[in-house]
C-alpha cells in the first residue's frame, strides 16, 4: 500500500514539478509570485484538445495509438503545438500586462494583476470549453503490475519518462547553451548581467517561453492521466508554489526536487490525515519551510 | 417601483457589507503593506462563529446558543481576531510575496475545514436558520430589509470613524512608517513586527464582523461562500476605489458590487439560456478584466491616498 502511494506520489510530483519550473524562474527573474502561472496548465491541457481534434481529422496515421498507451501521433504533436500556443499567451501577458506594469509600478503591483489574469484565464476556459471534465481519448489501458503490487498505467509511465527527457533537456540548455548561462546570469542580478552585455529583454521571452511550454507539457499530462478540467490549474496554485519554495526560487533541480516532495508528502499524507485535508498539505510545506529555510533547499541565502 | 427600492436596499446592504470587509483589507493592505491574501478565511471566521453563537441548536453539530445579535458579532470579531494572532505569529516574518501565498493557503485551509468539519460547521450543507434582528422588530421584507439596512449604515459609519481615527492617530502615522521603511521605523524606537501584527489583527478582526454581518442577513452559511474568489473579489474593490483611502474602500465596494449584479442582470436578460450556466464565468471574466484595467491606467485607485507633508517639514 505504501509503495502504491509512492508510486503515486512520484507521477503527481512530476507534473507538480514541470509547472513549478517555470514558476520558481517567474519569481527569481522577474521578481514576482505569478497567481496566474498555474492557469497556463490548464491553458496548456486545453489549447492541445483543439489540435488533437484537427489532427485526428486527418485520421489515418494520427488516429491511431502507440503501443500500449491511450494515445497515438496525434496526441504528441499537440502537445508540441499547445507548448508553441501556451508561450503566445505567456508572452501576450507579458506584452501588455506584466511588462508595462513592471516600469509603472511596484512588484506587488504585478502580483495583483496577476490575480486578475488568472480569473479572466480560468474563466475564459470555462466559457470556451465549458466547466464539464473532458479527456483526450475514451481508450481503455490494462495497468501494469510492477513488483511489491504497485499498478502503474503505460501512459503514467510515459509521463515519468517525458518529465525526465524534459529536465535532462533543460539542465543541458541551461549548462551548455550561452542563453542558458546568461538565463542564470540574470537570476543571480539583472544589474551585472546587463553590465556584462547581456539583452536581459530576450532572456526575459526565454524564461516565459520555457515555463510556458513546461506548463503547457504537465497540463497535457495531467489531461491524459486525471482529466481536463478548468479548475485543473488552480487546484495546483498551492502544490506549484509550495515546489518552487522548497527548491529556492530559480533553481530547476529545486524546483523538480520540491515537485517531487510536494507529490510524495500530498499521496503519503493520507496515511495519518483524512483524505478530504490533502488539499491542505503543500500549504504546511511552504509554513515549514519559509519558517525554518525561506531561502528554499536550493537558494542561497541572501544578505 | 417597490420593487426597485427593494432591490436597492438589498443592494446597498451587501455592497456596505463587502465594504467592511474592505475597510479591514485597506488598514493591512493600504495603510500597513501587509499582502493578506486570505480575506476570504477570515470572513469565513466571522461567519461560523456568528452562525454558532446565534443560531438554533440543533442535533450532532455544536453550538446553537441562540445568544443575541450583538453577541455574536463580537464574537466573531474576537473569533477572527485569535486566528489572525496565530497567523499573523507564524507568517508575518514573512514580506510580501511570501506572506501573500502563505494567507492564500490559510484561506484554502480555512475554507477546507469548513467544509469538512461536520461538528463544528455543518460540512457541506453549512448551517441554516441564522436568525435576523431585524425579523423582530418589523413586517414585511421591505420594512425588514431596511431596518437591517439601518443596522448595516450603524456599523460601517462606526467601523470607518474608528479607523479614520486610529489611522490619523499616532499608531497610525506608525503603519505607515513601518509600510515605507521598516528599518526607519526601528531606528526610531519602533517595533515593526508587533506594529505589523496588530495591523493584522484588527483587520481580520473587521474582516470578521463583515462575514458575521453577511449571515445574519442571508440566513444560513455554507462553505461555498467563501472560496478564493471572494478574497480576489475584495481586493478589486480596495484596488479600484483605491488603496490608503477608507473612503475609496467603500467607494470601490459599491462600484465592484454594481458591476457585479448589474453584469449578472444583464446576463440573464441577454444571455440565451442554454448557455446561462456559463453566466458566472462570465462576471468573473469581468472583474479580472477591471482589475487590470485599473492596475494599468490608474493604478492608485478613483481616490487614492491623500498625501500629507508633515507641518514640521514645511517651511
Amino acid at each position: 500500500m505504501i509503495l502504491q502511494h509512492i508510486a503515486d506520489g512520484i507521477l503527481s510530483g512530476a507534473i507538480v514539478a514541470l509547472g513549478a519550473i517555470g514558476l520558481s524562474f517567474t519569481m527569481k527573474m522577474l521578481r514576482f509570485a505569478n497567481f496566474s502561472h498555474s492557469e497556463l496548465l490548464t491553458w496548456g491541457a486545453y489549447s492541445a484538445l483543439v489540435f488533437v481534434a484537427f489532427f485526428s481529422s486527418f485520421g489515418g496515421f494520427f488516429d491511431q495509438t502507440i503501443g500500449p498507451f491511450s494515445f497515438g501521433p496525434g496526441l504528441l504533436l499537440a502537445m508540441l503545438c499547445a507548448c508553441v500556443a501556451t508561450a503566445i499567451v505567456a508572452l501576450l501577458l507579458h506584452r501588455f500586462v506584466f511588462a508595462r506594469l513592471s516600469r509603472a509600478a511596484g512588484h506587488m503591483t504585478m502580483v495583483f494583476a496577476s490575480f486578475g489574469v488568472a480569473l479572466i484565464l480560468r474563466h475564459l476556459v470555462v466559457l470556451i470549453w465549458g466547466s464539464d471534465p473532458i479527456y483526450y481519448s475514451r481508450e481503455l489501458q490494462f495497468a501494469i503490475l510492477l513488483p511489491g503490487n504497485v499498478r502503474v498505467l503505460p501512459d503514467q509511465v510515459f509521463l515519468l519518462g517525458l518529465t525526465v527527457v524534459v529536465v535532462i533537456a533543460l539542465h543541458l540548455f541551461m549548462t551548455r547553451s550561452r542563453t542558458g548561462i546568461a538565463m542564470r546570469g540574470v537570476a543571480e542580478s539583472p544589474d551585472l548581467a546587463r553590465a556584462s552585455g547581456v539583452n536581459v529583454d530576450r532572456i526575459i521571452t526565454w524564461v516565459w517561453v520555457i515555463g510556458a511550454s513546461g506548463a503547457a507539457v504537465g497540463g497535457v499530462l495531467y489531461g491524459m492521466t486525471v482529466q481536463l478540467r478548468p479548475e485543473l490549474g488552480f487546484s495546483l496554485i498551492l502544490p506549484l508554489f509550495a515546489a518552487a519554495i522548497l527548491g529556492g526560487t530559480g533553481s530547476l533541480y529545486g524546483a523538480v526536487l520540491g515537485g517531487l516532495i510536494v507529490g510524495l508528502s500530498e499521496n503519503l499524507s493520507v496515511m495519518i490525515i483524512p483524505t478530504t485535508y490533502k488539499p491542505a498539505v503543500p500549504f504546511l510545506l511552504i509554513l515549514a519551510i519559509l519558517y525554518f529555510r525561506p531561502e528554499g533547499i536550493f537558494g542561497e541565502r541572501s544578505t | 417601483m417597490i420593487g426597485l427600492v427593494s432591490y436597492i436596499v438589498f443592494f446597498l446592504i451587501l455592497s456596505l457589507i463587502f465594504g467592511v470587509a474592505v475597510l479591514g483589507l485597506n488598514l493591512q493592505w493600504g495603510f500597513t503593506g501587509l499582502f493578506n491574501a486570505g480575506v476570504a478565511g477570515f470572513t469565513a471566521i466571522g461567519a461560523y462563529t456568528m452562525a454558532i453563537l446565534t443560531g438554533p441548536a440543533r442535533d450532532a453539530v455544536f453550538g446553537g446558543f441562540e445568544l443575541p445579535f450583538v453577541v455574536g458579532l463580537i464574537g466573531a470579531m474576537i473569533a477572527s481576531g485569535i486566528g489572525a494572532v496565530i497567523v499573523g505569529l507564524a507568517t508575518l516574518k514573512l514580506r510580501h510575496e511570501y506572506l501573500a501565498v502563505a494567507t492564500f493557503g490559510i484561506a484554502v485551509t480555512i475554507q477546507l475545514v469548513c467544509l469538512n468539519w461536520e461538528y463544528l460547521t455543518g460540512g457541506t450543507l453549512g448551517l441554516i436558520g441564522i436568525p435576523n434582528p431585524s425579523k423582530a422588530w418589523a413586517d414585511g421584507p421591505l420594512a425588514q430589509n431596511a431596518l437591517y439596512l439601518l443596522v448595516v449604515v450603524v456599523v460601517v459609519g462606526l467601523t470607518f470613524a474608528a479607523l479614520e481615527r486610529i489611522v490619523k492617530s499616532p499608531w497610525g502615522r506608525m503603519l505607515k512608517a513601518v509600510r515605507e521603511d521598516d528599518v526607519a521605523a526601528a531606528s526610531l524606537g519602533k517595533s515593526p513586527e508587533r506594529v505589523r501584527l496588530e495591523a493584522f489583527v484588527l483587520g481580520c478582526m473587521i474582516m470578521g464582523l463583515s462575514g458575521a454581518l453577511y449571515v445574519s442577513f442571508i440566513g444560513y452559511v455554507s462553505p461555498w461562500d467563501f472560496l478564493p474568489i471572494l478574497t480576489f473579489q475584495i481586493w478589486t474593490m480596495l484596488i479600484v476605489g483605491g488603496s490608503a483611502n477608507n473612503r475609496g474602500a467603500l467607494l470601490g465596494a459599491l462600484i465592484v458590487w454594481g458591476v457585479w449584479t448589474m453584469s449578472g442582470f444583464v446576463i440573464s436578460r441577454v444571455v440565451p439560456s442554454e448557455i446561462q450556466a456559463q453566466g458566472g464565468a462570465m462576471q468573473a471574466v469581468l472583474i479580472g478584466l477591471i482589475l487590470v484595467a485599473m492596475l494599468l491606467i490608474r493604478p492608485r485607485g478613483l481616490i487614492g491616498e491623500e498625501l500629507h507633508v508633515s507641518r514640521h517639514a514645511r517651511s
